[in-house]
């Protein structure tokens, strides 16, 4: 339920699509020129774009939850009983993205083991081939 | 002892909250389990999320998504997330609409619900419409599959020796060059792929490669996941909407409860967007 009158919240409706639309925009618009294709040649570093988008997407997340969703206007238990279990995927995105990684290392370790393999074998035939040949010397 | 205790337990202090009738969260029992079944279905979501995540970590290159989604309706290519920007906008208003017919529910203003839903649920079509043609481009026109990703990219600049169509420049044509860190299409042509030849600006001669394939898999498996949700929230918003019409919930005098549960639904249907669009075209 929604402590303001209905015009008021007619406004807060309106105002939310125009901030969830701006926010999309500026997103959209920090991933373009991240990437160049705003402006030729200049690209913005990783650094600062990827913790930009996602602080704006977790923004808007945070809007919708609370004002779309009427959260802020729930009792705290029943906010904190549904928001703070959320808190456990922080650890899930650290430890899945650690093991990401070292699945990636594991692959390179593999490939290269392969090429040396391969390259092993092939050195081998030739030793083999220039053996042949001083046999039949 | 024990008894006894159950006893002044009772007695003292917490009696009314043991028989019932009071509402400590003052929710009622369907929107409490509805904000529930949201905080589960976030963790399923979450969960495909952080797998895209670790996956895409665990390879050396990914296709570039600026590049990958680049084309929009009409034949228009080279507008990198212009349609799915388009699409955000649609799941948008179509939240705002919702947010206004749960207003007039609690207005009791019957009309008003009916047509704020039905505006609701012209967004939900118009948002699948917009999906199902992104996956038809993807899958008739860039042969993109969940196991093969024609997708790849430049590790390192150098200058293409073959055209589109696989065959040799001819002498003094200009020939196409690219930079370290550009995604490639591989096409097909007459039903075959065309693995285009290059040599790089370290002198290494190479084809191109399919992408990581597990780029496909993850892409049509959690936008399909996530379209499944706005379908069956079309479906729902239907079926209420009929109800809102024939004046079911008129009777129930509770401020329209059953459009604020699947408002919440759909709330979090446009939640979920919200990280489906920054993972796979932002990030």
């Amino acid at each position: 339920m929604s402590t303001h009158s209905y015009e008021e919240a007619k406004k807060v409706v309106f105002k939310g699509m125009i901030l969830l639309g701006i926010v999309t925009l500026i997103e959209v618009f920090i991933a373009l020129l991240g990437n160049g294709h705003l402006i030729s040649g200049f690209e913005l570093p990783k650094l600062i774009m990827y913790p930009l988008m996602i602080g704006l997407s977790l923004y808007k997340a945070y809007f919708i939850v609370y004002e779309f969703m009427h959260m802020r206007y729930e009792v705290k238990g029943l906010a904190m009983s549904v928001l703070l279990p959320t808190l456990l995927l922080v650890w899930a995105i650290i430890a899945f993205f650690q093991e990401g990684g070292s699945w990636g290392e594991r692959r390179q370790q593999i490939k290269d083991y392969d090429t040396e393999q391969a390259e092993g074998v092939e050195s081998m035939n030739h030793d083999a081939d220039t053996k042949v040949l001083e046999g039949s010397h | 002892m024990a008894t006894d205790t159950v006893i002044d337990h009772n007695v003292d202090s917490n009696q009314d909250a043991w028989s019932g009738g009071t509402q400590p969260f003052k929710a009622s029992y369907g929107k409490l389990m509805m904000w529930y079944f949201l905080l589960s279905d976030a963790f399923t979501f979450a969960g495909f999320l952080i797998a895209y995540g670790a996956l895409r970590f665990s390879m050396p290159t990914w296709p570039v998504p600026d590049f990958v989604f680049s084309t929009f309706p009409g034949g228009i290519t080279g507008a990198p997330l212009i349609f799915v920007t388009v699409m955000t906008f649609v799941l948008i208003l179509s939240s705002v609409t919702m947010v206004r017919a749960v207003q007039e529910g609690h207005r009791e203003n019957k009309n008003g619900v009916v047509l704020w839903m039905l505006l609701t649920v012209i967004g939900g079509l118009a948002f699948l419409g917009c999906q199902a043609w992104e996956w038809t481009n993807l899958i008739a026109e860039e042969h993109m599959s969940v196991t093969t990703n024609p997708f790849g990219t430049h590790t390192e600049s150098g200058v293409y020796l073959t055209d589109s169509h696989g065959h040799a420049y001819e002498a003094g044509a200009e020939k196409e060059t690219f930079e370290a860190g550009d995604g490639y299409l591989i096409h097909k042509h007459e039903g075959d792929w065309v693995f285009r030849e290059f040599q790089t600006a370290g002198g290494t001669v190479g084809q191109q490669e399919f992408g990581p394939k597990q780029f496909g898999a993850l892409f049509f498996f959690i936008t399909g996941f996530h379209g499944f949700h706005v379908f069956s929230g079309v479906m729902f918003l239907l079926i209420i909407l009929i109800n809102v019409a024939g004046g079911v919930y008129v009777k129930r005098k509770n401020g329209y409860e059953m459009v604020e549960k699947i408002g919440l639904y759909w709330h979090f249907v446009d939640l979920v967007w919200v990280f489906v669009f920054l993972v796979f075209y932002l990030l």
